[in-house]
């Protein structure tokens, strides 16, 4: 046993104190030989586009079964990653989920980034009854009885952000911008936030809606294009589903086109502590983000998590996302069940993972409700020039997931 | 009596710095207990005129205001605000602001600053002003424009004025505001008066006039920034195309990986600015020394490409495409691996950043200013490199007859390595460029290679003014459709419009006539 270990065994006992997990720490390390090791799967892309965001997720993984083996295990048993990489491959997704599921038989996985990659392994899951963990946010409209969705619904992230830029607080916008890389989710959250402004009573002739391509780098004419528009009168609000690096060159066309946040401000919601490491943020001061998480999070239960993670990733500047915080979430929520079931059989999981409680390092008690999605609180924050975010705004308590978003006029025949 | 009064006004005089003092220090209470209150208190001392409210505003905007867990309020340099004295700073915090805080902030120090002796800080301060009209503002804005002598400042603080006499209640001053805000010709300016217009019906025609008159100038403005956008666009491809013009358009090789020379160009950059990190005064400079090293770097490149693998298949265009296809394959592999699958930053050096206002109100962004530069520059280092050099020379002679080139004594091959190397060369200038406006990632040049290709064939294989032609027509045409079609649709419209111009001349604008053409 190294002396790191035991400092890190050390610091968990604290955690586990601050947070009251029913996962109490065993007093007395039981032996591994009760059992097989329960395999948990990794279905992240570690090379192609998605690589660059799907990589922490990964070592989030790697780092709670580390932390769980450090505790002691689950059910006595040992757990072991098996880790597969789909290459941002959509259908590879669903071969290595198959692989994972009938050749590695594990017991769980955790994977995921991009909503195409999702659909392309939800049929797999369902047919061999795996149990999937989805950790980003996403446009909502789906709940399959083998994912749990720990990551945002659209009620949970867009309406509140888009309900601030319209508050006091937020500068009173009556003019809102879409932009958006023109795929699933932006196309669908649009499709959501519009039907929500309209219902606010905005026409559409105060909305302007674009799209570009994954990694449009010429923004100089959509910019000059929002800036016309806000010259219309009424205060305007651009809102962001740019997804990728393509949100680079359009934070500098803004910052050179002289757009400052308290004319328009920009709320974007695929752009986090990861994305602006690549950014010089100066110019980007009051820009605003929505979030279940950020890394600014006062609190024992953040401070621990930023802790774990910088020591494992061993890099003591290394940043923590929202999606990293709710694979971690998701990790705890399914270790708890477990514990809860006394097995790692997927039928007898599902059930005990609804109402499972835990306070995440978000710094609120979040619930798995009986449709896969958690209760999270929404955060907003504005761009420091340190890459970090000041949170400005946070909802009193945690938000229940809407899935099916109202928005949908295909939905108002769905139960709710 | 007389005595009495004036002991009286003595004493008031005496009393007056002390009541300042208390009016000053009771319109701090609330700074930092919430949004709300500290934009009541940034609006309370914008009202008082009192000009120690300065660096604590200042201070406030840059976060470096902090407040005791008492409720003093700390000035950067550790005084207590209120009292100008030294204060215990143990566990304070900096007062956060949203971007409500920040607009209340700019327009109460702009208030604050309108009688700087600093011009700069006066012309910010009218336009601060301006941005946040209210009835307020007029006596202020009016004894400001008693004062100000320079005539750009009072041009600003006219729109101001008019800005804020539209929120009061005089009709006749407000009739005067409508028309000179009509002769601003600012989008700004057209939001301020589409407002008014709802909230003051009796004078809706004479709004309606300025608007007009307003959206007139816009519209002429948006003409010229269209073209100014068409025009950049068309340099960013000019850059991209005119190594391909040297390689393919000259030697007639399809260099697949011309999209990966590009993306070293934008790696070397990176690399340059890495180096000169260190030495503080060589930093601003990275981006001009770049220039050449891009160029040897990537020349380096093409020469060894053309050495070792290309020459030996002169005569075969198809296996030349697919083996250069594979070597930008490797290289972005190889890029990946040395310098990760993350994005690479190249930082704009401040004479890059921001936006210049040209006469009329058109604003052009520096970046792009400097890349029609650049591009411009690059043009004539080709053209004159072709026309007036040795090199040049040899170059034109063997494309039009290799044997009796070899014959005269020139060593085909060499000119053959380094036509190629030069047009690489290019290349590498064009990711210099693009460093400033793309992400720099290993997969840059894949967007790049296909717009290459498009604009040299479009504007004639073989010809430089075709590609100049070329780029210039394919960036205007793209901005100018963008607007009603959006960015992906422009796109396709423009690719639509080139295939069908190729069916009609399959050599491009600019053909190449005579015997040379033929072979």
């Amino acid at each position: 046993m190294s002396p790191t270990t035991l400092t890190r065994r050390a610091a968990l006992a604290g955690l586990g104190s601050a947070l009251a997990v029913p996962l109490a720490l065993p007093a007395i390390r039981p032996a591994w030989a009760q059992g097989a090791p329960i395999k948990v799967g990794v279905l992240h892309s570690l090379s192609g586009t998605m690589a660059i965001s799907e990589t922490a997720l990964r070592d989030t993984v790697l780092m709670m079964v580390e932390w769980a083996n450090a505790q002691g295990g689950v059910l006595g048993r040992k757990l072991e990653a098996v880790v597969v990489d789909p290459a941002s491959n959509w259908p590879l997704f669903a071969e290595k989920a198959r692989e994972l599921l009938q050749v590695h038989k594990v017991d769980v996985t955790f994977g995921c980034w991009t909503s195409v990659s999702r659909k392309s392994v939800l049929p797999v899951f369902e047919e061999l009854k795996g149990l999937l963990f989805y950790p980003v946010q996403y446009e909502g409209e789906e709940e399959s009885p083998n994912i749990f969705y720990t990551g945002a619904a659209p009620n949970q992230q867009a309406i509140p952000a888009v309900e601030y830029l319209m508050s006091d607080d937020g500068g009173e916008a009556k003019r809102i911008v879409l932009l958006g890389t023109d795929y699933v989710y932006p196309r669908t959250t649009n499709r959501i936030l519009r039907g929500f402004l309209n219902s606010k009573g905005i026409a559409n002739a105060d909305i302007m809606e674009e799209y570009t391509p994954f990694g449009h780098s010429d923004w100089q004419g959509i910019v000059a294009r929002v800036k016309r528009f806000a010259g219309e009168g009424k205060k305007t609000a651009i809102v962001s589903t740019i997804n990728g690096d393509a949100n680079v060159p359009f934070y500098r066309e803004l910052g050179n086109q002289g757009i400052k946040a308290e004319d328009i401000p920009c709320v974007a919601f695929s752009v986090g502590e990861e994305e602006l490491a690549g950014i010089d943020t100066k110019p980007l001061v009051g820009h605003l983000a929505a979030w279940n998480y950020f890394m600014s999070v006062p609190g024992a239960p953040n401070e621990e998590f930023k802790k774990l993670w910088q020591t494992y990733i061993k890099n003591p500047k290394r940043v923590t996302n929202d999606p990293m915080e709710a694979t971690y979430t998701g990790f705890r929520m399914w270790m708890q069940a477990v514990q809860k079931a006394g097995t790692t059989a997927v039928a007898q999981v599902t059930p005990a993972l609804i109402g499972q409680k835990l306070t995440a390092p978000c710094g609120y008690e979040e619930e798995m409700l009986p449709n896969h999605h958690l209760s999270k609180p929404v955060l907003i924050g504005e761009v420091q020039a340190d890459g970090q975010f000041n949170i400005v705004w946070k909802t009193p308590n945690a938000v229940k997931a809407e899935n099916w978003s109202q928005f949908i006029p295909e939905n108002a025949n769905r139960r709710r | 009596m007389k005595r009495h009064l004036l002991g009286l006004c003595l004493a008031l005089l005496l009393a007056l710095p002390a009541a300042a003092q208390d009016r000053f220090a009771s319109a701090l209470a609330g700074l930092g207990e919430g949004f709300g209150q500290t934009a009541e208190v940034a609006e309370r001392l914008g009202a008082l005129g009192d000009p120690r409210a300065i660096p604590l505003l200042r201070a406030l905007q840059d976060g470096t205001l902090r407040r005791t867990p008492a409720g003093a309020v700390l000035l950067p340099n550790g005084t207590d605000a209120a009292t100008g004295q030294p204060a215990d700073a143990t566990g304070a915090e900096p007062v956060r602001i949203n971007n409500r805080v920040r607009q209340v902030l700019r327009g109460a120090l702009g208030r604050l600053q309108l009688i700087s002796p600093d011009p700069a800080e006066r012309l910010a301060a009218a336009e601060a002003v301006f941005r946040s009209p209210a009835p307020e503002n007029v006596p202020l804005l009016q004894s400001a424009l008693t004062q100000e002598r320079e005539a750009r400042i009072r041009a600003q603080l006219e729109l101001a004025l008019a800005a804020s006499q539209l929120r009061a209640d005089d009709a006749a001053a407000k009739r005067d505001a409508v028309a000179r805000l009509g002769t601003a010709a600012t989008t700004e300016a057209r939001a301020l008066l589409i407002e008014a217009r709802a909230a003051n019906p009796e004078i809706a025609t004479a709004i309606d006039v300025s608007i007009a008159a307003i959206e007139q100038r816009l519209a002429l403005r948006r003409v010229v920034e269209t073209l100014f956008q068409g025009l950049s666009l068309g340099s960013v491809l000019l850059l991209a195309a005119l190594g391909l013009a040297v390689t393919f358009g000259v030697m007639g090789v399809i260099n697949m990986a011309h999209g990966e020379f590009v993306m070293l160009g934008a790696y070397a950059t990176f690399v340059v600015q890495e180096l000169c990190r260190g030495i503080p005064w060589l930093a601003p400079w990275s981006l001009p020394l770049a220039v050449p090293a891009a160029f040897l770097v990537t020349a380096l490149a093409g020469a060894v490409l053309e050495r070792g693998l290309i020459r030996h298949l002169y005569g075969r265009p198809l296996e030349t495409l697919l083996m250069t296809f594979g070597v930008g394959m490797i290289l972005q592999q190889a890029v990946r691996l040395a310098f990760g699958a993350q994005n690479r930053e190249v930082v704009s050096p401040s004479w890059m950043q921001g936006t210049l206002m040209f006469p009329g109100g058109i604003a052009m962004t520096q970046n792009r200013l400097w890349i029609i530069v650049f591009g411009i520059f690059v043009l004539l280092l080709v053209v004159a490199a072709i026309r007036f050099t040795r090199f040049g020379l040899e170059m034109r002679a063997v494309v039009q007859n290799r044997r009796i080139a070899a014959t005269m004594g020139i060593r085909t091959g060499r000119v053959d390595a380094m036509t190629f190397a030069f047009g690489s060369g290019l290349a590498g200038l064009a990711g210099v460029a693009l460093s400033q406006i793309d992400n720099v990632s290993p997969n840059l040049g894949t967007g790049y290679i296909i717009d290459s290709f498009m604009v040299v064939v479009f504007g004639g294989v073989g010809s430089l003014a075709g590609t100049l032609v070329g780029a210039l027509t394919l960036g205007v045409v793209n901005k100018v459709l963008e607007p009603y079609a959006g960015a992906v649709l422009a796109k396709v419209c423009v690719l639509v419009a080139i295939m069908l111009f190729i069916q009609r001349r399959p050599k491009g604008l600019f053909a190449l006539k005579g015997r040379a053409a033929e072979s």
